[in-house]
This record gives structure tokens, sequence and C-alpha cells, in this order.
């Protein structure tokens, strides 16, 4: 069964080196989660052990998916509008006018600064718009940000 | 106390009908051109008492409530007189121990420091409002000054406590988009505030200068007759230019007849309901009724969980045989009947008309509350039934704005409610004065957009014609061939005509043909709206889940649909609880598809039509993938049109004002 995808796929991809950052997200959210089971040791039933070894056995699934996942996070710049998806099990796109714009953000946490790459942000007025284009290398974000503001200045609409 | 104060001498409000004066736009009075010139003014003088004053009265109250036995017995011989051990009596005890002179000088002092407290921050809470802001500063320790600009407007608030009515002052409130991002103009001269609004809505609307001054320089005439017509109320008014103190006619006499004359403004001012006759046309007010409105209150779905708690406490008990949870519940019951008074209270005497500066809403029948929303400020709205009103045919009409305030009114009521509880007449005429600003506009200047695009490239017409059908997936097609759904913008390619196609008039200047248009758009998607509350199936042209949907929407799967309509998307939702959902274009944010592993297993996917916060959330979930896909597509192209015609933000620019757009309703 092929994937939903839009009329015309002409999508950009982030960078690869975005799985990086995720990893290392998921690691200590697994280390976080696996050492809060540890108490239960002390009760000593196999059940106790079993718990652990279940959450340290998600961890490893979900950041198996990691790869597959950040390739799946997608934008492209229409003539009108920014579209993005993202997501293999769980699928979303979000169309968004480039008039819309309140604000754009760009952020850089330690492990996305290390390798180089900015994350992006397309804010609405809307909150569920949830824009967010992650892992893009600085340069580009930088380039991205300029072009997005740019487009909305022309295509400026109210609220 | 010196400085101009907002309102001296303001015109009666009531009295203005009879004045011949243009209606549609009446020239600023005297009191609002002061108000408005730009300079620093002081709100009404009262406003410190209205503010913090009930806080003082509250404690008089329990220092009175304290005294009382004292003071009866001091009157009343005999009675019973005060033990005097001072326990539990603190009155008693300052008396018995002789402290009843430093008590008195205490309260004094107090009294004197929250006088001159509250009289600082009167002092220092001044405003002013320009062509293009309105600014407010205030505070005396922590300066705060909050500036708006007037073109973002989102409402206008008016709210009239009662303690404020009594004192015939009132509290304006400019919305602003954003959580509590109001500019709040606490207290004004009722009837001041009320010019105020006006006046501040006609400089947001961007009606050109040149257009009210024509009106401005009838206006005159027109007041001198207003004066007249008022004299036997209002002697002081005279035949002088309202605003004017007259020092010559200070007789008792003249007072005492003013003072009539003011104790019968304020009476009037009780008994009207804050509708102006002028500003709303009589025909297009739609009012609640008291007992329909008590029935649905009584029918909500709390009630359902009231009596769902009383069914279970009696099984407890006969299950149980103890009776302990009766008791435990007791304080509940009292509490909800609270909020039945609550949620009564708020929405009596409602009325929802139009104006000239967009819809407006009026309840409360002692704290009385009247909004103005200008047009295009609604972002979404909902038509919906609960279960329990269903037998009885009532509706709720709810809409999503860009304002929130956390403070006003009780939660969601009152900031996100159009429509308490109406019948589908009702629903029909609230939405004849929603949907021609909100859709009707809208659709009327995309057709323009188009046409004008049509007349530079002649080919493009089929590709005009597939844009506007684009929306719409294949199966929606067989509604395209009803009479008038296939739409002017394809019929009447005579609409053309330069005044609407010609880009240096940049859309808003909506001539006479293009106003029709927006009404026949506007009807359109109302009989659409109305279609949609009931029907199912591909009625009225929607596009259902299909049948392999039942799994996740069990009763509603052939209900659960959407549809485009002329300037809008509609989402109709719900067999058991019904809803319909209408997101205008040109206010959508953005569009989102999501598909879940459930989801794809069965080929169906999610559309979220993503508008600003609140209670509204425009999702249809269980659609086709390849309907959700193409809804989702032609969704997100209507939005850039739809957004790039639209015009709200200046609603009345270069329309004239002797054609106010909601003339001919039909």
């Amino acid at each position: 069964m092929d994937r939903l995808d839009v009329a015309e796929p002409a999508w950009t991809g982030i960078s690869p080196k975005y799985v990086w950052p995720e990893l290392v997200g998921w690691l200590v959210t697994g280390l976080i989660a696996a050492a809060a089971t540890t108490p239960l040791w002390f009760i000593g039933a196999w059940w106790c052990y079993a718990i652990t070894a279940a959450v340290v056995a998600v961890m490893v699934v979900v950041m198996a998916f990691v790869p597959r996942r950040v390739r799946s996070i997608r934008y492209q710049l229409r003539e009108d509008d920014l579209l993005v998806r993202r997501g293999i099990l769980y699928l979303r796109f979000v169309a968004v006018p480039y008039g819309r714009m309140q604000l754009i953000d760009i952020n850089r946490g330690p492990v996305v600064r290390a390798l180089g790459l900015s994350d992006l942000k397309f804010v609405t007025a809307a909150a569920s718009s949830g824009v967010t284009i992650p892992g893009l290398p600085e340069a580009e974000a930088d380039s991205l940000r300029d072009r997005l503001v740019e487009l909305a200045e022309s295509r400026r609409a109210g609220l | 106390v010196s400085g101009p104060l907002p309102g001296e001498g303001a015109p009666p409000p009531a009295d203005r009908p009879a004045a011949p004066a243009t209606p549609e736009t009446p020239a600023a009075p005297a009191a609002v051109a002061e108000l408005t010139d730009g300079e620093w003014h002081r709100l009404h003088p009262a406003t410190p008492l209205l503010k913090g004053g009930i806080a003082l009265i509250v404690v008089l109250g329990i220092i009175v409530n304290n005294a009382r036995e004292w003071v009866v017995g001091f009157f009343v011989p005999g009675g019973r007189r005060p033990d005097g051990d001072g326990e539990g009596d603190p009155f008693g005890y300052v008396v018995e121990h002789g402290y009843l002179g430093f008590v008195l000088l205490g309260v004094l002092v107090v009294v004197a420091v929250l006088v001159l407290v509250f009289w600082l921050s009167w002092r220092m809470n001044t405003f002013r409002v320009t062509e293009e802001i309105v600014e407010v500063r205030s505070g005396v320790v922590f300066r705060t000054n909050r500036r708006a600009r007037l073109d973002r407007v989102q409402g206008i608030n008016i709210q009239r406590p009662v303690l404020a009515r009594v004192f015939g002052a009132a509290k304006l409130e400019v919305s602003q988009a954003g959580d509590d991002a109001n500019v709040s103009l606490a207290y004004l001269r009722s009837a001041a505030a009320d010019d105020l609004r006006r006046e501040i809505l006609r400089r947001a609307s961007g009606v050109q200068r040149s257009a009210v001054d024509g009106v401005q320089a009838a206006a005159p005439a027109g007041a001198a007759t207003t004066a007249s017509a008022t004299a036997s109320a209002q002697p002081a008014a005279g035949q002088v230019a309202p605003g004017q103190a007259v020092p010559g006619r200070a007789a008792p006499a003249d007072s005492r007849q003013r003072f009539v004359g003011l104790v019968e403004q304020r009476a009037q001012d009780f008994l009207s309901d804050g509708l102006d006759p002028q500003e709303a046309p009589p025909e297009s007010v739609v009012k609640v009724d008291v007992g329909r409105l008590v029935g649905s209150v009584l029918l909500s779905g709390y009630t359902l969980f009231l009596v769902a708690a009383a069914i279970a406490v009696v099984v407890s008990v006969r299950l149980t045989g103890e009776f302990f949870l009766l008791f435990a519940l007791l304080p509940a019951v009292l509490g909800s009947s609270g909020y039945y008074v609550n949620r009564v209270t708020k929405s009596l005497r409602y009325s929802i008309s139009s104006s000239r500066d967009g819809i407006r809403i009026g309840y409360g029948l002692f704290s009385t509350t009247n909004e103005t929303l200008p047009p295009g400020r609604i972002h979404s709205v909902r038509v919906s039934q609960p279960l329990l009103w269903r037998p009885f045919g009532w509706w709720q009409i709810s809409i999503n704005r860009a304002s929130r305030s956390s403070t006003d009114g009780s939660g969601q009521q009152g900031n996100s409610t159009l429509l308490p509880v109406g019948d589908e007449t009702d629903v029909r005429r609230v939405l004849e004065l929603v949907l021609p600003e909100l859709v009707g506009v809208a659709a009327a200047e995309v057709q323009a957009e188009e046409q004008a695009e049509e007349a530079s490239v002649p080919s493009a017409e089929t590709g005009v014609g597939t844009e506007t059908a684009g929306a719409e997936p294949a199966v929606a097609e067989p509604a395209h061939a009803e009479p008038g759904v296939a739409g002017p913008a394809l019929a009447e390619p005579a609409h053309a005509e330069p005044a609407v196609a010609e880009p240096a008039h940049a859309g808003p200047a909506l001539a006479e043909p293009a106003r029709a248009v927006v009404h026949e758009r506007a009807s359109h998607t109302l009989s659409l709206v109305e279609d949609g509350l009931t029907s199912r199936g591909s009625e009225g042209g929607f596009t259902t889940s299909p049948r392999r949907a039942a799994v996740l929407r069990w009763f509603s799967w052939r209900r659960n649909g959407f549809r485009t309509a002329p300037g809008a998307l509609l989402l109709r939702k719900g067999a058991i609880w019904r809803e319909l959902v209408v997101v205008p274009l040109p206010r959508m944010q953005s569009v989102g598809l999501s598909q879940g592993p459930l989801l794809r297993r069965l080929r169906l996917a999610a559309v979220h039509l993503h508008t600003v916060q609140g209670p509204i959330i425009a999702t249809i979930g269980a659609l086709d993938q390849d309907d959700a896909m193409a809804f989702f597509e032609g969704a997100a192209r209507d939005a850039v049109t739809s957004a790039r015609a639209d015009r709200t933000h200046r609603w009345g620019a270069s329309s004239t004002p002797d054609a106010p757009r909601e003339e001919p309703r039909p």
C-alpha cells in the first residue's frame, strides 16, 4: 500500500546528522525511565527486573527507528505556502500559508549546536499549527528563515 | 480635583433617535470629540469607589455587624446588653476597655490613607485615543503603559456592573488578540462609553475621513434639534452646544430639575437593554426567551451528571444501608444550584444584533455587558446540539476569537458563546448576521480577484474553474449540478465590472453589484449550513466517511463529513451530539492532515483546520484517505487565495458611510 502523499512530492529532507540529537534525547529519556524502575528491585520478585527490561527493550526499539523517522521529516516551499511532513507510524502533514507567519524561532540545543545544526519553528496565531523543521544546517536555517520572512512580507495577511 | 473629565456634559443617549441626523454615522458628540483628541484624559471620578469601594463597604459591613448588638442595646433600653467580657465581641470589648477613641482614630487614619491612595491611583490613571492607537497609563508605584493599535481591534466590550450603573458609569475594554491583552478604560461615563466605542470603531474601520466630514458638517443642525427636543428633560442643554457649561444658569430650581432629569436618565439607563435603536435595526435583533434559557440550562450535560450521581447514591444506599454518601454529596448539590442560577442570570436579556461595525452582543440583567465584534474577528463558528436539547430542536452557537480573557464572565460563557440557546429560526437569523462578514465578503473578493485574473489572462478561465471546484473531491461533484450551487463566479461573468476588478481599488470598495454578490454568497453558505445541521449521508453535498469508518464512528459515520462553501469550510459531525463547524477561509491559520497506525490500516485519515485557540477544535477524523488528501490540498490552496483577498482588518475602508454593508439584508 502506498504511503499517503501530496500530489507534487518535491520534498527537501533535513540533515541526516539530526539522528544524533534524537538518539541522545531518547537515550536520556530511556535512562531516566529505567532508573525510575530500579527501586522495584528491592522487592526482589522476577517481574520487577522484567519491568526494567521491558523499558529498556521499548527504548531500544524506539531508537532503532530514529534514523527512519528523521528521514521522514521533510518540507517544501510551495508558491504560497510551506508544507511540512513528518512521522512514519504517525504521519502528519501541515500546510501553512506564508502570510500567516507571526514569528520564526530558531533554537539550538547543546547537541544540535555541537553538530552545527538548528531547529526552525514557524509560529502562527494558532497554537495547534505546530510547524517545526528540526535539524537544519545552521546556514540553511538562517537563509530559510530570511526567505520565509521575505515571503511573509510579500504575502502578508491579517490574523 | 481638577482636570478634564471624560464625558462631561454628554448629551443623553436615549433621546437621540428623534434627531434628523444621519443614522449611519452620527457625528462624534462634543464630549467624545474631546476624549478622542489625542490628549491624555482622566477617567470617571467615581472610579476609585467603583474599583475598590466595594471592599471598603464590605469592611464597614463587618464592623457594623459586630457593633449591631451594642447599637441595638443603645437605642432599645431593656434589650439584651452585651456581656462585657469581650468574648467573641470585639466591639463590646473595645467599648468596655475604653479604647473607643483610639480605634475610631485608627479607622479614620486607615480610611484617609485609602482615600488618598484611591485618589492618587485615579489621578495617575489616564488614557488617550488618537487616530491610530489607544493608550492607557496607570499605577502609582508600578507604572504600566499599554498601547494598542486600532486596526488590530478584536472587539470592544462595554461592561456595566450594578454599582457602576447606579453611578452612570461603564467600563470600556478594547480587546486585542492574545491572552488578557485588553486595554481597559474603567470607568467612563455611561453615555460617553457608547459614543467612544462608536468613534474608536469608526477609526479602526478605516472609513475615510472625507466621507465622515460630510456628515459632521450636517451634524450641528441635527444637534440643535436634539437639544430643543430634549429641553424639557435637560434644561441645561438648552440651545447651547452640548459639552459647554452654563455658568449663568445655576438657579436652584434649575439644578433641582437637572437632578430630576438625571434620575430619570439613570432609570432609563437601567430599563433600556443597551441597544441603541439607531445602531441596531429592530428586525435584526435576536433575543433569547427566558423560559427556553432556563430549560436549556436545566437540560445541560451537567444535569445528566447530577442524575447519574443521584442514581449512584440511591443504589449505594440500597446496597449498603449507609447514608454517609448522601451527606457527602449534599454540598455538591447546593453548589450546583448556584451554578444553574449563575448560568441563567449571565445570559438573561441576551440579544444579538447587527450594527454598522459588526455584530453586537448584549447580555446581563443587573450587571450588563455589551460587546461589538467587528467583521472578520470571528475565527470559527460552531452550531451544536446537546442530546437533551434535541426533542426541543434547540441549538447553541459558539465562536472562536483571538482575544481571550481569564476574568471575563464565567469561563467560556460570554467570551465565546454567540447564542446560548435558540431554535432553528434563531440560528438562521444569527448566522445571517454573522455569515456575510464571515464568508460573504471574502468570497466576493476572491471572486473579484479571480475575475481580474481572468480578465488579464482570458485563457485561464478553466483554470479558475478548477480552483474553485478543486477543493471538493470527486464524491461531492453532484452538488455542482444543483441550481445556484455552481456559484456566480462561473455563471455571471458580467460582474467583472472595473469597480471590482480594478487593482487600484484594492478589494474593499465593494460596489453595489458586488454587495449583491456578497449576500448571494453568504445566503448560499447559510443554506448549506442549515442543510448541514440535521442532514446525513451525501445530502447537502457533504463528503462523508466510508463504510469502513463505522469501526471508529459507530453511529455517526454516515454524518461525519465535510464540504466546501463559498468562503468557508464546513465540518459536519456527531449523530448523537450533533454539531456543525464553519471555518472561514480567510481566518484559517493552517491545515493539517494526520494518520496514525489504526487509521492507516483502515485507509482513513483526519484533517485538522487550525484556527486560533478557543472552544472549537475544527478537526474531522475517519475520512477516506484520498478524500482527506484532496480536502487538505484544496483547503491549503483556498486559504491562500482567501487570505490574500481579505481586507477585514480595515472593514470600513473606502466603503461609503451612507451605504452600510448590512442594509439590504434579505
